[in-house]
């Protein structure tokens, strides 16, 4: 059981949600990108889930799920809106998109999955544990893809992340979940640039 | 036509014992399945041998439409319960018999009037036979759809909420596994019409030839029913897997794999 909880993301926000494993912190963004019923309500800019198309409300939402599946035999064949930034900047060549997807390994599936949600465009991001089986290398590089696009798109960016030192990285509000709601954390060296 | 005696019977029924007894010695438990289902034919068909010559001496709309209720109710019934993840609640039960009503039901009122147009066109010597041919089959193909999509879906689950997040419609998240569906439950008729006359004589032709009917007028009948078959089996399955697959997505379009029973 999460919430009842009440949370206001702005623009250009990046949200950090911390909290032990089963707290809900998945079910919470489930909730928001409307794949699990739920009560209470979701609203983008003013407009509440239930008064647009699923689908579109979906799309908007880039629910990044912390588990990648892909369902056709090529990488891109999942690209059908084309790359939204170059390969490079996570680490990869533009060779990988003719790769079978049963070569990728988990790192790569992770940010590959990552292009395939910002390929959508959202205006918002919810990220759960977008860097779980990343090298910090790779974690960085990451971080840079998901704050340009923030910044740029003037996103919100809704994180779970386990990392204090990823969270002062990336975060300029930080949230610990337990007990079904939302407690407020300090955000110990944050390096926040908006 | 040479007529059966019970004794006739009985010889054969013994090829049944002796695989039985075969069996055992290999000690698997398959020669009780056997035993039970032989036991089940002779007694539901001298039953509807007996319920078949009542219903002809007594050949009124009303008693023939029951008859046809019972079966389809029955066939209803078996396409449950071949599901391993099927629907909870009443859908398990709506879906398919909704869907074989609508097929087999049409298709046999279509062929009884305006094929065979007989007098009066309920005629149960024609109505029931044709009827049940169209719902075993039917049945059959509606089964192993139902079974895939659910299955399918089940198995899939994650790939089809992915498919979600991304901003695909049910519609698009599902209609792989819904084209897959309703094409393994096709596959039966499409076979036995490929291998009609060449690899095997179908039964019922089969059966007019041993009473006597000239083959060629046999093979017409067999042309007919094996086309009312694979377009009941079609519009069946078709209905069938439209229903199935709408019910797995609520008006929000998330999967609700709890309205699946655990197998």
């Amino acid at each position: 059981m999460v919430g009842p909880l009440s949370l206001v993301v702005d623009e250009g926000d990046c949200l950090c949600i911390s909290g032990a494993s089963g707290s809900g912190k998945s079910l919470l963004l489930r909730a928001i990108a409307d794949l699990d019923p739920h009560e209470g309500q979701a609203l983008m800019q003013g407009v509440a889930a239930t008064e647009i198309e699923p689908q579109l409300w979906r799309s908007r939402i880039g629910l990044l799920p912390p588990e990648s599946y892909w369902w056709l035999p090529q990488v891109k064949n999942h690209f059908r809106n084309g790359m939204p930034l170059p390969l490079e900047q996570i680490g990869m060549s533009a060779e990988i998109l003719d790769q079978p997807v049963a070569r990728l390994s988990s790192g790569e599936r992770q940010r590959l999955a990552l292009m395939r949600l910002l390929s959508n465009r959202p205006r918002i991001l919810l990220l759960d544990e977008p860097t779980a089986n990343l090298d910090p290398v790779n974690t960085r590089r990451v971080e840079e893809v998901i704050t340009s696009y923030r910044r740029e798109n003037k996103a919100a960016v809704i994180w779970v992340s386990h990392d204090v030192e990823q969270v002062a990285r990336v975060a300029n509000r930080h949230y610990e979940m337990r007990d079904g709601g939302l407690h407020a954390t300090e955000i110990e060296g944050r390096q926040w640039l908006s | 036509m040479v007529e059966l005696s019970t004794v006739d019977l009985l010889i054969a029924s013994l090829l049944v014992v002796l695989l039985a007894l075969l069996s055992l010695r290999q000690q698997s438990n398959i020669s009780r399945q056997l035993i039970i289902a032989a036991v089940r034919t002779a007694v539901q068909l001298t039953l509807v041998g007996l319920v078949l010559k009542v219903l002809f001496e007594n050949a009124t709309l009303g008693w023939v439409t029951l008859m046809a209720l019972f079966m389809l109710f029955v066939a209803g019934r078996e396409v449950m319960m071949r599901q391993e993840r099927r629907f909870k609640g009443w859908w398990g039960y709506a879906a398919g018999t909704f869907s074989m009503f609508l097929s087999s039901f049409a298709i046999t009122v279509f062929a009884l009037v305006v094929i065979l147009g007989n007098d009066p066109w309920y005629e149960p010597q024609y109505a029931i036979p044709l009827l049940g041919m169209l719902l075993g089959n039917t049945m059959s193909g509606i089964a192993i759809a139902m079974d895939r999509l659910t299955h399918a879906a089940w198995e899939q689950r994650h790939i089809i909420e992915a498919r979600l997040m991304l901003g695909e419609t049910a519609n698009e998240a599902i209609s792989g596994y819904r084209n897959q569906a309703v094409r393994s439950g096709m596959i039966p008729i499409i076979n036995a019409m490929a291998a009609a006359g060449v690899v095997s004589l179908p039964g019922m032709m089969t059966g007019q030839i041993l009473a006597g009917t000239l083959p060629v007028e046999a093979v017409k009948y067999q042309i007919l029913i094996m086309f009312l078959v694979s377009a009941g089996t079609g519009l069946g399955t078709l209905a069938a897997v439209h229903i199935g697959a709408s019910r797995l997505f609520d008006s929000r379009q998330r999967l609700c794999l709890d309205r699946l029973r655990e197998p």
